[in-house]
This record gives C-alpha cells, sequence and structure tokens, in this order.
C-alpha cells in the first residue's frame, strides 16, 4: 500500500503517494524527476546520491522517503540561489577543474557544504576525512580538496 | 603578444557548470514517456550447458510486457575488433561461461515487477567442469571453453627481436624474476545504462553511457538486422568509462531488442553489483619477465612470457596480448627483445582495456626489476633510466618511430625529489621511508584496426558563435574542452563563444571514440583541421569587405584584421553576419578530417609502428611503511608528463592526478577477489573493493612537460592514460628503497609486506 506523504526539498512541499519501502534517492529521481542526486552503487558505499537533510550530508539511497517527512532536504538543484548564480562551492569546483566526469560531484559539493557549515575552516586533512565518503575515480580527489579550500576562503 | 589566446590557458571545461548544478544528464536520467523498465537473467553458473529455457511464468505475471532469450536474437556475436571474430553472444546461445553471463532478459512496466519476473524464468543447465587459472587452463585436458581455441588459448604473439641470447651472454646482471597482477575493476561510478525506442519508421534511436557510441553505431544494426543509418546513436554526458565503456554490451542491444519487441521506450540500468561481479576488468597477468643488464647500466636484452587471464570472451584481448609485449619496446633503449605472450580462456568475468591498457602490468614488472638490477649493479634507479631513455629520433627494434620525446627532461625533474629524503628527520624505529621511480611511454592515437579517422565540424551561427561537431566522446577526461579550446583558437574566438554538441550518429562525423589516448590527438587534428576550413571561408568574405588578401587577415580576440595593417580590422560578429546575410548569403560550415598516416602492426610477430607518437614521463612516489603493521603510506607523488603541448594545463593535471589514484588504487588496495571452485564474486561493491578515497591520496606534484609534437594539434600528445602506466612501480619501487623487499604481487597488502619482513628476518 502506498503512503501519503509530504517532503520538503529545496524549498518546496510535495505531496507524494509511495510506497513504505522506497528510498528518499528513488523518491528525489523518480517522482520529483531531480536526477542530480545520482546512483552509484545503491548500497551506500559512493556517496553520489548525497543530500541535506536538515543540513547533515546523509546517503540517500540508505533512507527510507516516509522517514524524511519533517525534514528540509536540500538537492544539489536546489544550492544555488538562481540559475544564474552558482554557489560558491559550485563556482570553486568549476573553477578549480574539481568536475571531470561529474557523475560524483552533486554528492561531493553537497558533502563539502554540509562539512563548510559545521567547520567553515577545515584543515587539508579535515577536508580529506570529510569527503571521504564520496568516490570518485577521475581526479584523483586533489583538484577536489583545492576547490573547497577555495570555497572557504571565498 | 603571447602566442595563444585560448590554448594553454587553465580554463574550466566547457561542461563545468551543468555538471555542478545537476542538470547534466546521464543515461540512467533520461526517461520516455510509456518506457519500460529491463532487467538482466545471469548465470548463476561459472560453466553450464543451456538445456532448456522456459520463460512461460515469467511472461504471464501481471506487468511483463517481453521476455527474451538467445532465441529472439539473430545470434551475432560481439568483441574481438581487430578480426571481427566476436565470441560474445549479447544473450547466451548453449552455454554460459561465467557467473555473470546474460542469459534472458525482461521489459516490464517497473523495476521491481522486472526483477520478479527473472525469478520466475526456468533455466535448466548441465553444470560442466570449470577452469579459473589460466595455467591451468593452458594444461591439456583441462575443460575447453570454445571449441575453436585449443588448450583455451584464445591468442597468442611471438615476439622475436635481435638475439636476447647474445645480449645476456653480454650482460653483467640478468635478472629473472615472476609478477603477478590481479584483476581490476573499472570502478566508473555511473554504472552501465542504456535506453532504447524503436519506432514505426523502423528505426532505433539510443542513449547510453558509452564511451565509444561508434561502436554501438557499428554493432547494433548488424546485431539487429537494420540498416546502419536507421539506428541513432545518442551521448549523453557519461560518468567515466576508463576503457570499460567502449564496447556495445548486451545492455545496449537488449534494450534496443526488448523494445523492438514491445513498441515501447526500454531502460535497462545495472546495478553497481552487477558492474563489478559480471562486468569488465583489467587482464590480471603472470609475467616471467627476464632482463640483461651491463656494469654500465645500459640494457641488453628482455625477455618476457606474459599470460594473461582473459577470462570467458575475447573481447579486446588481441590487442591486449599485443601491447603487453610491444611496450616492452618503451621507454628505454632495449636492443634485444623477445616475448611470448597468451590470452587466456577461463571462466571468469571477462577482461578488456582499462586506463594504460596492458601496460600498467608489464611496466610494473618491468620497472621493479629494473630497481633490482639497479640495487645489484650498485647504481642508481634514476641514472639506470637516464642512462637507457629513448630518444627523440629514436627507432626501436619493433618499429616504433620516436618523434617528440621528453622522458630525459621527466626523469631529471622526477628526480629532485631525492631532497625529500632531506626532510625526513629522525624516523621512529617502526616507521621506514623511500623513494622509487617508474619510467613509461604509451601511444598517442593508435591505429587498432580499420580506420582510425576522425571527422569534424565547425558550424558558424549567425550570432558568431560554434558549433564543435565530433563524434568523439567526452567520458570525463575533458576532450570536450580540449576540441573547444583548439576551436576557438584557430577562429580567435573566446572558449565562452563555443557551444557543446554532443555525438549524435545522425548529426555528427564518423569517428571511432575514446581509446588508445586518441582524442586529443586524431579528432584535435581533425578539429583543427575543420576550425581552419571555416576560417578560411570567413576570410574569402572578410578580404573583401576589408580590401586585402584572405592570407593577410588575422582572426583573434574576437577580432578580424589585417596582419600588417591592423587599422583595417572588423569584429568576428560582424564578419560573420555579413557572411550570412549579405547577397546570397553563405552558410559557413568547416570539415575536417584526420588520420594518423600509419598501417595497423603485425599483432602477432609485433612489427610495426602502431602509433604516430608516443607520450612520456616519469614519475616518483615517496612512501612510509609501518613495520608494526606492515601498513604503507602514500605520502608524496611527483608525475612529469610529457604531453606534447597543454592545450590546457589544469585538465593535463587532472589527468595525471586521476591516473595517479587509479595506479594506487591496484598498487596497494584493489584486488578482486572470487570464490576459488565457484567463480562467485566475493567483494562486489565499493565497500568490500577498495578504490582509494581521498584519505588514501597523498599530495600529488603534477607537471606538464612540453615538447610541442610535430603532428600534434598545436602541439600537442595524450596526457590521459601514459601515467597510470607506472604509477605501481613508483610505489613498489618506494617501497623496495624503504624495505629491501620487493613484492611480487600486487596489490602489495600489510599481510604481504609482514610476511616478506618475517622471511627476511628469518634469513
Amino acid at each position: 500500500m502506498k503512503q501519503l506523504i509530504s517532503l520538503n526539498v529545496n524549498g518546496e512541499t510535495h505531496e507524494l503517494a509511495v510506497f513504505p519501502w522506497r528510498t528518499l534517492q528513488e523518491v528525489i529521481r523518480e517522482e520529483l524527476k531531480l536526477t542530480g542526486t545520482k546512483k552509484g552503487c545503491d548500497t551506500g558505499d559512493c556517496g553520489a546520491c548525497t543530500v541535506l537533510l536538515d543540513g547533515r550530508a546523509v546517503l540517500s539511497c540508505l533512507l527510507l522517503a516516509v522517514r524524511c517527512q519533517d525534514a528540509e532536504i536540500v538537492t544539489i538543484e536546489g544550492l544555488a540561489e538562481s540559475k544564474d548564480r552558482l554557489h560558491p562551492l559550485q563556482e570553486a569546483f568549476v573553477n578549480h577543474g574539481a568536475i571531470q566526469c561529474g557523475f560524483c560531484t552533486p554528492g561531493v559539493i553537497l558533502t563539502a557544504k554540509a562539512l563548510l557549515d559545521s567547520n567553515p575552516n577545515p584543515t587539508k586533512e579535515e577536508i580529506r576525512v570529510g569527503i571521504s565518503g564520496n568516490l570518485c575515480r577521475c581526479t584523483g580527489y586533489a583538484k577536489i580538496i583545492e576547490a573547497i579550500q577555495a570555497a572557504q576562503s571565498a | 603578444m603571447e602566442e595563444f589566446t585560448v590554448v594553454g590557458k587553465r580554463l574550466p571545461r566547457v561542461d563545468a557548470v551543468v555538471k555542478a548544478t545537476g542538470e547534466a544528464m546521464y543515461a540512467a536520467d533520461m526517461e520516455l514517456p510509456g518506457m519500460l523498465h529491463g532487467k538482466m537473467l545471469r548465470s548463476p553458473h561459472p560453466h553450464a550447458r543451456i538445456l532448456n529455457i522456459d520463460t512461460g511464468r515469467a511472461e504471464r505475471l501481471q506487468g511483463v510486457k517481453a521476455v527474451v532469450t538467445a532465441k529472439d536474437t539473430l545470434g551475432y556475436r560481439y568483441g574481438d575488433l581487430i578480426l571481427g571474430k566476436g565470441d560474445e553472444p549479447f544473450l547466451a546461445t548453449e552455454k554460459v561461461r561465467f557467473v555473470g553471463d546474460e542469459v534472458a532478459a525482461v521489459a516490464a512496466v517497473d523495476e521491481d515487477t522486472a526483477e520478479e519476473a527473472l525469478q520466475l524464468i526456468d533455466v535448466e543447465y548441465e553444470l560442466l567442469p570449470a577452469v579459473f587459472d589460466p595455467l591451468e587452463a593452458m594444461e591439456e585436458g583441462a575443460p575447453l571453453l570454445h571449441e575453436h581455441a585449443a588448450n583455451n588459448i584464445a591468442c597468442k604473439s611471438t615476439m622475436r627481436f635481435g638475439d636476447v641470447e647474445a645480449g645476456f651472454r653480454r650482460s653483467d646482471c640478468v635478472r629473472e624474476d615472476r609478477f603477478e597482477t590481479q584483476p581490476v575493476c573499472h570502478a566508473f561510478l555511473e554504472p552501465h545504462a542504456a535506453l532504447a525506442t524503436y519506432d514505426s519508421t523502423g528505426k532505433i534511436t539510443f542513449w547510453g553511457s558509452k564511451q565509444s557510441p561508434y561502436f554501438t553505431y557499428r554493432n547494433m544494426p548488424r546485431a539487429l538486422g537494420l540498416e546502419l543509418s536507421k539506428v541513432r546513436i545518442v551521448q549523453p554526458f557519461i560518468g567515466g568509462g576508463f576503457g570499460g565503456k567502449n564496447e556495445m554490451f548486451s545492455l545496449d542491444f537488449t534494450a534496443a531488442l526488448l523494445s523492438m519487441k514491445t513498441g515501447k521506450p526500454v531502460k535497462i540500468v545495472y546495478g553497481q553489483e552487477e558492474v563489478l561481479s559480471a562486468g569488465r576488468q583489467r587482464n590480471p597477468t603472470i609475467m616471467d619477465i627476464k632482463t640483461g643488464v651491463g656494469k654500465d647500466g645500459t640494457i641488453m636484452a628482455i625477455k618476457c612470457r606474459i599470460v594473461a587471464n582473459g577470462g570467458a570472451y575475447i573481447s579486446i584481448g588481441r590487442m591486449t596480448r599485443y601491447l603487453m609485449g610491444s611496450v616492452l619496446a618503451l621507454p628505454y633503449r632495449v636492443p634485444n627483445l623477445e616475448y611470448d605472450g597468451y590470452r587466456v580462456y577461463t571462466n571468469n568475468q571477462v577482461c578488456c582495456a582499462q586506463r594504460g591498457h596492458g601496460v600498467p602490468q608489464v611496466r610494473y614488472a618491468a620497472e621493479s626489476q629494473l630497481d633490482m638490477i639497479a640495487r645489484e649493479l650498485d647504481i642508481d634507479p634514476l641514472d639506470i633510466r637516464l642512462k637507457n631513455a629513448l630518444q627523440p629520433g629514436d627507432n626501436t627494434v619493433n618499429g616504433f618511430r620516436i618523434t617528440s620525446c621528453g622522458l630525459t627532461e621527466c626523469l631529471q625533474k622526477a628526480g629532485e625529489i631525492k631532497k625529500w629524503r632531506e626532510e625526513w628527520g629522525e624516523l621512529p624505529p617502526n616507521k621506514k621511508r623511500g623513494i622509487g621511480f617508474g619510467a613509461y611511454g604509451f601511444v598517442s592515437g593508435p591505429r587498432v584496426a580499420g580506420h582510425n579517422t576522425a571527422g569534424a565540424m565547425v558550424k558558424v551561427h549567425e550570432d558568431g558563435a560554434i558549433s564543435v561537431l565530433t563524434g568523439a566522446t567526452d567520458s570525463g577526461q575533458g576532450s570536450d574542452s580540449c576540441l573547444s579550446q583548439i576551436a576557438a583558437e584557430v577562429l580567435g574566438l573566446g572558449l565562452d563563444k563555443v557551444r557543446l554538441v554532443m555525438p549524435d550518429s545522425e548529426v555528427t562525423p564518423l569517428d571511432p571514440g575514446t581509446f588508445g589516448s586518441r582524442v586529443t590527438f586524431v579528432s584535435g587534428n581533425a578539429v583543427w583541421i575543420a576550425a581552419d576550413d571555416a576560417r578560411k571561408q570567413l576570410a574569402e568574405v572578410g578580404a573583401e569587405l576589408l580590401g586585402a588578401h584572405p592570407e593577410e587577415l588575422v582572426f583573434r580576440n574576437e577580432q578580424v584584421f589585417v596582419r600588417d595593417d591592423p587599422e583595417k580590422n572588423m569584429p568576428f560578429t560582424k564578419l560573420v553576419k555579413s557572411a550570412c546575410y549579405s547577397g546570397t548569403g553563405r552558410t559557413i560550415m568547416g570539415r575536417g578530417y584526420f588520420a594518423p598516416e600509419l598501417e595497423v602492426p603485425n599483432y602477432e610477430t609485433g612489427e610495426g609502428n602502431m602509433s604516430a607518437t608516443y607520450s612520456f614521463g616519469a614519475q616518483a612516489a615517496e612512501v612510509e611503511v609501518d613495520t608494526d603493521t606492515g601498513k604503507i603510506t602514500v605520502t608524496r607523488m611527483k608525475v612529469l608528463h610529457d604531453c606534447g603541448r597543454a592545450i590546457n594545463p589544469m585538465h593535463v593535471e587532472g589527468q595525471l592526478e586521476g591516473s595517479v589514484c587509479g595506479g594506487l588504487g591496484q598498487a596497494l588496495l584493489e584486488d578482486k577477489i572470487k570464490g576459488k571452485d565457484t567463480g562467485q564474486a566475493s567483494n562486489p561493491s565499493f565497500m568490500e573493493y577498495k578504490l582509494p578515497s581521498a584519505v588514501d591520496m597523498p599530495d600529488i606534484e603534477s607537471e606538464a612537460v612540453e615538447t610541442i609534437d610535430p603532428v600534434g594539434p598545436f602541439g600537442a600528445k595524450e596526457s590521459g592514460e601514459g601515467v597510470q602506466v607506472s604509477t605501481v612501480p613508483a610505489i613498489t619501487n618506494a617501497v623496495y628503497d624503504a624495505l629491501g623487499v620487493m613484492v611480487k604481487t600486487l596489490p602489495v597488502t600489510p599481510e604481504k609486506i609482514l610476511k616478506a619482513l618475517e622471511k627476511e628476518n628469518e634469513e
């Protein structure tokens, strides 16, 4: 049986009927069509599906959508103020070559956002640990770390 | 005035913004109205005969729209790009040959229903004995995977250059060692995905995560019995490829087949577990290598026998076994060379190209052994490399013609890390440090088989922007940006004036795709020619307007002016508008194509010049080993890469850093583990299969060393693969420097270090 739920995503409230076993990732991608949240492993190992839940970076593939009703959810689509004004982290990722294939990018950027919100001046080591749950096969992480450092001083 | 305004600049990627905002659409993100979802049924057995498949129960499940098996196909077999003798059916015919082999597929209204239907397909198997070890597979009486391949040898190479025995006799140090490498997965984060729709005109339109859409374009019509141009391949963004998304795979074919059966669009997305347990991987190898060196450090001869455990089907294996031998002639002068290479069928996952294609394995063996020889001869590891480094103008014994080559400079710069030793200070008794070097040469745009032609078109829009159309795929490496920078430079435009066009077989010109480090070199030249063609068309109009000859016009900073009389000028946009709107009007569309003049090398004997140019480089690793736990930490790396010219130094660095990450994974962390007698994957998740995370990576100093290649566009060569080739030996050599122990099987785990130290203590 589907359940009626209300999800607050990127400042908008959505009334949805979903099966109780649907993950937040599935509902975000399939019901809300916010495909910037990626499905990499579906088992909580890669970090590509990271979203913000009340400001914390969480793996949306490991959360049931029905459990997220009282939270404020931010996906990558909700990070920038507007289409013509990127978030400083997005700006830094673009300018510092921190993006290659881009599949891990939304998850890494949101993880970095949560990191900088809780620790505005992380050391390089703290950044490494902070993003260690987000796998990237393309970049070797060097330019991702550089971009996060640039965004923190921006 | 600077030579270039766009080339050589650290500009953001042309696709960076849409990737940063999540707007970039990958194949799995796409949907069509009425779309069905497909799932594959895979073999649970490593080797079995299929006696019967009953799909009746699955077909009767509510929501199931079609079930297909081999009997619904034309029996087309894919793989074997070299000879066109493919041996891999998209859906298993008479046999399954590894755990995960595709047997049947279902299309249903949603994924859950499709998944449920798979459980209802009854397959009757007759189990056959299986063989997983390549040496066992080569023995008489071993279970045979394919009737045509005696002793399970899919293909072999026998290379004989010079006289190795004479070389060994003249050597002062001759070593023979066996090195072994493990299976490594590509580990792109985006699992394979395909969406196909068949329409009433008999046409298939297909979107898939393909790093070489051309292979699908050529294979799909044959497999489905359609005319070539009745298949349209459109490329969305690709979430990493690394060689593992070149071929047309079962899901690509099956999505199209199911769409033909149902009349509806069908999407198939593999789970990461499917990719890791049944997808492609890097060839594991057993390498017996013998090297002879004179007391001055001169390499006299190399003799090598490699057995590659290729898995159940041939894939691109003919190339792999050739590359493994031919690259023994790089990056050093090797006067005598002998190689016997076998690519062997076993009941394992299928191996294909992976970043560096066969070469990382070989360089691990050759570079590691070189350090052991250097120690025996009391020669510095850097000096022995400098002594033997190939130089511009050299011809290798197998026929590689070396044109631009910055290896010596790369090695010299890598050698600067020796000063790191002085920074170590006093170390705790359980900590040992070391530094190690690795060097390499790599192909840049080889002719693999058939053609290696790249086409390009540059469409000039009426507002003065341009679209660059090629069939080359950016699977993440940045080639769209590289090609855009080339076109912008030729036309004197800013990069912001280039509009991105993704490959679409109905629109973009022929290009075989992204492999063999060919895109910058081959497609880049095609784009250069096409942009120059557009420039010439505009120059004709401009010359009339400015009262000059077309050759006198300079296109720069979005202005067009007469070289010796810059007062005579006009904005680029005005020129374009004049061309398009005045009189009869003109369509400004530049056209170009390019293929390096190369013969296909002889894959059996190894003779031939495979590539019009070669990249070179060196890298240095610093490691710290904890002798109590065996844990190795790579603390610093320095990477020097001769990429000809860096079209975009920031992106080149990104390629070098990413390559180091892949190499570090192979050196220390990654290994696909299978049940010994079952062939079942034991670690098919990123939790258990350890690719490097941010905490595993050292600080990397990376630098492009420019040699300005005579043929490359603006002098550019590859930067995508070469580096990964010698990351492993840089690390193993650093461990050897720290401990005096060379671990000869990958990955170098703490257990192996502790065992080696234990053994050393006993001795």
